[in-house]
């Protein structure tokens, strides 16, 4: 029974790990963010909040930083560069966005440390999160090196959306409750949706047919959402998707804590590779003049 | 040293009726100071019981608890009380096996101490958990669902080997007890003889019964040694096996279990004080003792400030940038008064212990021991916080104080434990009377003194030792 399946588990992670691949994976989801795009709109973060009933939890809280959200724009100001000519690049320059959600990791920190086994891996490669078995340790946020976790540290239901509000929450995902941990699940209701419905044609998954609410919203198409399979076995006859065009193309590979690029201009890059968390999204660096 | 004669482990003179009537003493009807020390006790308590009924109503919020502070003083506390339970395995279990018989006055609240700080351990990872209601899923239990626990997580040996120490010392404390136990039945009267008639388990003291206790003692401390040493080493883990710089530190296992044992020592010297003045004890819990046991808790507390130094030298000189940022945050970020405060309390306190004069003054050793607990509740929220609030992505830097809640359910932790205690001491005999009887002997024996005068009855017209156990306790077993 379970001891079995914690066996197959285990061997399945050692297999994939061993050979390096993803071959029993059905799918692997897999994001590209571009990052030359990216104009700190925050629409993605607002598609977010709507399409995953995230609690809007007030400004006292989140300056708290008890706030919910999946998908946060990061801003980075360029240090005021205060040398010999005294001017400052934070004028020039301004801010740096960095998209950050859920990584995605195929070894991801966070799900060993959970004691009850509320965070696994599915066979999409996805990073999944049980709100229900969660017991609210937190120790999976702790061991996060990207802090893409989000706790309910308070019950939000009542606040967030005071009727007729809570009409406007999505029937196809879960409220959650106080005491449980959650995060950015690559829309996992959608993804669900659209493979029901290939079964039920019994076709394949299309390249694009599933969208995640950020890359569906942004407005200069910075987040390109798929999945990565193709990349990895050709065989299967499986067409490469645009992801795993835009992978290829800066030459960033999955499982490798260090990219060998053979052409180093190439923007490719995954948050903390070093950290050997072997995530599924790739960032394109901005490039601007100084 | 002329001073050893003065300065004795246990005065050889002593008349075993006198140490049954000594240690019986002690579980008489309690005076106004203990009423009192009960009152500070519950009153801390409801402390706690407010504090975790609102937190339980409203969510971990009201901890102040924030991200990235996912955990705080709750966890400090449990690894505090954890490493407090280790110092009543050192002297029970291990100073047994090493055959130091300048323990046995000592061992059995030390031991009590051991249990009781488990219990109130046991009580943070429940307390911290967003939601309580389930906490029994961390344990392997059958179930329809055919869910099993994690069993990759730390999380998870955490509440396997709480679990399993708290029962096995609870049992060793039992065992080592049984011997008292035939004591204070044959002597006690009311509620209290069933209590005892019942858990001496019909001990007569015949010499087949002084060997199977021997033989089971012995094995339960050489169980109890590893299993001591292996759940601190797990506590750890819980830092240990993650990513976090400041967390991920390979010599933490044998750092915590340092520390541990740092920290029950200073404990034991706390509680050793405090029965010493309020039973009275001075012939048990005699200055030579109080000595070496400082001596063990000096040592120790260079083995911990020499782990300190090699956690920071180790994340010097292995250049990895965001360790060494939390390591320069905790030298010079928010958090350096506690830090220091800890170095202070942690490294430089204990060398009051190296001077003789002061390790045999009652009040000093009293503050020092006081101080290096202090400094080892610090050292545990050193360990958690400053990572918390410097990790990797520096977008999730922050410094967040813990609120009301979390000092509340801390303070009526000492209650709780103080409470446990006080009424072990009420209802046990918190000295070991078997124990002291041997040492006596053994004492009589390397002097060369006759040994039958000790053991007579009816010292200076004093009441009956005992009925039964008049020539139990220690004679054929030793």
């Amino acid at each position: 029974m379970s001891l079995s399946n914690l066996i197959d588990d285990w061997s399945r992670y050692r297999k994939g790990r061993e050979e390096g691949g993803f071959h029993d994976y059905e799918h692997m989801w897999g994001m590209s963010i571009d990052l030359n795009k990216c104009i700190g709109c925050n629409a993605c973060s607002v598609a977010c909040y709507a399409e995953n009933n995230l609690a809007v939890v007030g400004k006292e809280k989140f300056e708290k930083g008890q706030g919910m959200h999946w998908l946060r724009v990061e801003r980075y100001w360029d240090e005021p560069d205060l040398g010999e000519e005294r001017t400052s690049e934070f004028q020039q320059h301004g801010a740096s966005f960095l998209p950050m959600m859920c990584q995605q990791c195929n070894a991801a920190t966070c799900e060993p440390v959970c004691p009850v086994a509320a965070t696994y891996h599915t066979p999409d490669g996805l990073n999944a999160q049980v709100y229900n078995r969660c017991i609210g340790s937190r120790y999976c946020s702790n061991n996060c090196p990207f802090r893409l976790r989000y706790f309910n540290f308070w019950s939000y239901y009542e606040d967030s959306w005071p009727a007729p509000l809570q009409m406007q929450l999505n029937p196809d995902i879960s409220v959650r409750d106080m005491g449980v941990m959650e995060k950015c699940t690559f829309c996992v209701q959608r993804i669900r949706t659209v493979k029901d419905t290939a079964r039920m044609e019994d076709r394949k998954v299309r390249d694009g047919e599933v969208q995640t609410a950020c890359s569906q919203t942004c407005p200069t198409g910075a987040i390109e959402f798929g999945d990565m399979l193709g990349m990895y076995d050709p065989e299967t006859g499986v067409a490469e998707t645009r992801v795993t065009k835009m992978w290829r193309k800066h030459q960033v590979e999955l499982g490798k804590t260090k990219q060998n690029k053979q052409t180093p201009e190439m923007r490719g890059y995954r948050v903390f590779e070093f950290l050997n968390t072997d995530p599924c999204v790739m960032y394109l660096d901005r490039v601007r003049e100084v | 040293m002329q001073n050893n004669e003065v300065y004795k482990d246990i005065n050889e003179d002593l008349k075993w009726a006198q140490i049954n009537k000594d240690v019986l003493k002690s579980m008489e009807n309690p005076r106004k100071g203990y009423w009192i020390s009960v009152a500070v006790c519950l009153f801390l308590i409801s402390f706690a019981v407010v504090g975790e009924v609102y937190q339980y109503n409203v969510g971990m919020g009201a901890a102040n608890l924030n991200w990235p502070h996912m955990w705080d003083l709750y966890i400090a506390t449990f690894i505090f009380w954890i490493g407090m339970s280790h110092a009543g395995t050192l002297l029970s279990a291990i100073l047994h096996i090493m055959n130091a018989d300048w323990r046995k006055p000592i061992y059995r609240f030390a031991e009590a101490m051991t249990t009781f700080s488990l219990m109130t351990a046991g009580l943070f990872p429940m307390i911290h958990l967003g939601r309580l209601w389930n906490m029994y899923w961390v344990l392997p239990y059958l179930t329809d669902r055919g869910i099993w626990p994690n069993f990759r997580s730390p999380l998870v040996w955490d509440a396997f080997a709480i679990s399993t120490y708290l029962t096995s010392s609870a049992l060793f404390l039992f065992i080592g007890m049984i011997p008292d136990l035939a004591i204070c039945r044959d002597n006690a009267r009311g509620w209290r003889k069933k209590l005892y008639t019942a858990l001496s388990l019909g001990w007569r003291g015949d010499d087949r019964q002084w060997r199977n206790f021997r033989r089971t003692y012995l094995i339960m401390a050489c169980f109890l040694i590893p299993l001591a040493v292996s759940v601190h080493s797990i506590v750890s883990s819980d830092f240990a096996m993650s990513i976090m710089p400041g967390w991920a530190v390979t010599s933490f296992p044998p750092y915590f279990v340092a520390g541990a044992l740092y920290s029950g020592c200073a404990a034991i010297i706390t509680l050793f004080i405090l029965l010493r003045y309020y039973f009275r004890w001075e012939e048990y819990m005699t200055i030579a003792i109080l000595e070496k046991t400082a001596k063990l808790t000096f040592a120790i507390a260079m083995v911990w400030t020499y782990l300190n130094l090699i956690e920071f030298a180790s994340v010097w000189y292995g250049h990895s940038a965001a360790d060494k940022e939390v390591l320069l945050a905790k030298f010079f970020g928010p958090y350096a008064p506690f830090f220091w405060g800890m170095i202070f309390c942690g490294s430089v306190v204990p060398f009051a212990l190296a001077f003789e004069k002061l390790r045999r003054h009652l009040p000093t050793m009293m503050v020092v021991s006081i101080l290096l607990n202090l400094g080892m509740w610090l050292e545990r929220w050193m360990i958690v916080t400053p990572t918390l609030s410097l990790s990797y992505h520096p977008i999730a830097h922050d410094v967040m104080w813990p609120s009301w809640v979390q000092w509340f359910i801390v303070a009526g932790s000492f209650g709780w434990f103080g409470l446990l205690f006080l009424v072990f001491v009420k209802v046990f005999p918190s000295v070991s009377m078997y124990e002291c009887k041997e040492m006596v002997l053994h004492r009589r024996e390397l002097a060369n003194k006759e040994i039958s005068p000790v053991m007579a009855n009816n010292p200076g017209g004093g009441a009956p030792a005992t009925g039964v156990s008049s020539k139990s306790p220690g004679v054929e077993g030793s």
